[in-house]
């Protein structure tokens, strides 16, 4: 190559070219990208993943997906339609009818509150909205038990089926105080796990109160 | 040189062979400061206290304060200080509860089971429970009682859980706080040995009200004796831990004033107990008038025609 020792490049031609940054590997969260989705692919991938905790609830295995990506989305659709359910079971006047939809709202997101920060102030590892968003998707197993309890409803009020719905109601409770149990157990201090479930448990069974002695119009 | 000699590390003995070089040589023992473990478990000191019947002697209750003192160090707007009211374990929990369901008498329930680590989270829950038990207990005996009256219908009767809810919550706290603020005032007027701080009053009164949840589910019997003899066995057996907790701290005191002070905490915990007897059960075996829904046809109609 001694030919090439000398060349030079004169001023007056213009060096062009191009600079490409090789792009190795892309942000995990990729934000930049989800701009351009059409706005269905955005929402169908929030409906799957509240679909698959839902999933999780109804087959509690101690896996971390319910923990790491929560959400409240599925929390709010529970709460809202067990409030709507529990409407039109007043009676004549209001102080003796059952809850109104604002006190049923109030109970199901004040309980998860206050139960989230007594497991964080006996020393629990979990962060706050984790905890809201799995005591929040346990309440699935007790809207199924308010639906199959009007259903019943509709077909009569008697002995038989005050029964049924007392089994309904008190299995739906016990899967609910496992479920939840089964996913916040780990996070807590060993030789405390009893004074964290037990608030638990209290809160389930207060809702389940209220779905049992509900009595249509 | 001289000087890097004297200037290399020189090896100390053991110091059991320098003693037996020089017997006479002055020695320091340093021990271990006695760390107070935190988890106390309450029949170490129980055994201790068997003998010292008459609570406290002064440097006690001085290092019980001492303790206090050192353990909430963090400021107040901090998570963690919130965090030392929660410091107990299970077993803690229960031995407390334990401790007011059976009272032992001539032991305060401060002293043996509280020991400087008063928690929020008794009062807090059994206050909770008790609010439920009662709403809950109340709806069903009515229920019982009600359900053979053709005109019942069943109401859940839902708006007595917030009015439960006040009341004992109220109890809990602010009866709590008057009685320790009427013994600060005591105490800077004759100098009492006992005194204690608002946590630990507020801790006996919540561990107190446990006795009633059970208490409240008999209730359900519908029988006005049982009731009685229910709540009277009850108050006997809350009304005394309190008593003996609050007795040593105004027995100090001017003799009329201490026995007014201990009269006016069992009335006020009879108070609560008649209370919500009276109001969230229905009487028994009366002629109670059972709410009456009007019916659709107008029989029970109030409109007067011409």
């Amino acid at each position: 190559f001694a030919g090439l020792a000398d060349v030079s490049i004169s001023e007056d031609i213009p060096v062009e070219g191009e600079i490409t940054v090789p792009v190795g590997s892309r942000s995990p969260d990729d934000d930049y990208s989800t701009l351009d989705e059409p706005v269905r692919d955005t929402i169908l991938r929030d409906l799957k993943a509240v679909g698959k905790k839902f999933v999780h609830v109804m087959y509690p295995k101690k896996s971390s997906a319910l923990l790491r990506d929560w959400d409240l989305w599925g929390p709010l659709v529970l709460c809202v339609s067990l409030a709507l359910m529990l409407q039109g079971g007043s009676a004549d006047s209001k102080d003796d009818g059952g809850p109104q939809f604002a006190e049923v709202f109030v109970i199901i997101w004040f309980g998860a509150v206050v139960i989230t920060l007594n497991s964080k102030l006996l020393g629990g590892t979990i962060s706050f909205f984790q905890s809201l968003c799995v005591l929040g998707y346990c309440v699935l197993p007790l809207t199924m038990a308010m639906l199959v309890c009007r259903l019943v409803l509709l077909a009569g009020s008697g002995t038989v089926s005050f029964i049924i719905r007392l089994i309904v109601v008190a299995a739906m409770f016990g899967w609910s105080t496992l479920a939840s149990t089964a996913f916040l157990a780990d996070s807590q201090p060993p030789n405390r796990k009893a004074l964290v479930v037990y608030p638990i448990s209290l809160f389930y069974f207060v809702i389940s109160w209220m779905i049992l002695t509900f009595t249509p119009q | 040189m001289a000087a890097v000699d004297d200037l290399k590390f020189q090896e100390f003995d053991d110091a059991a062979n320098l003693l037996a070089a020089n017997p006479d040589a002055t020695t320091i023992s340093i021990d271990e400061p006695v760390e107070i473990p935190k988890n106390q478990h309450s029949r170490r000191q129980e055994t201790g206290r068997e003998e010292d019947d008459e609570l406290l002697g002064t440097d006690d209750s001085d290092k019980t304060e001492l303790l206090a003192g050192q353990k909430k160090s963090a400021p107040f707007w901090t998570f963690e200080y919130y965090q030392t009211f929660f410091d107990v374990d299970t077993y803690q929990v229960l031995d407390r509860i334990k401790g007011s369901v059976f009272p032992v008498p001539g032991k305060n329930f401060v002293r043996l089971y509280i020991r400087s680590n008063p928690d929020l989270y008794g009062p807090f829950w059994i206050c909770a429970t008790l609010v439920f038990t009662i709403a809950v207990s109340g709806n069903l005996s009515n229920f019982f009682i009600h359900l053979g009256k053709p005109t019942y219908r069943y109401v859940p009767e839902f708006r007595k859980v917030s009015i439960a809810a006040t009341t004992i919550y109220a109890y809990a706290w602010l009866v709590p706080l008057a009685l320790w603020g009427f013994l600060m005032w005591r105490n800077s007027k004759v100098m009492n040995i006992v005194s204690y701080s608002f946590l630990e009053i507020v801790c006996v009164y919540g561990y107190s009200l446990f006795i009633y949840i059970p208490t409240a589910i008999l209730w359900i019997i519908p029988q006005k004796v049982v009731r009685w003899v229910l709540m009277i066995f009850s108050l006997c057996l809350s009304g005394s831990v309190l008593v003996m907790t609050f007795w040593p701290a105004v027995r100090d005191d001017n003799r009329r004033i201490a026995v007014a002070t201990v009269a006016t905490i069992v009335l006020l915990h009879a108070l609560l107990a008649v209370g919500c007897l009276a109001y969230f059960f229905d009487a028994p075996e009366l002629d109670f008038p059972a709410p009456v829904i009007p019916t659709y046809n107008g029989t029970t109609g109030v409109t007067k025609s011409h």
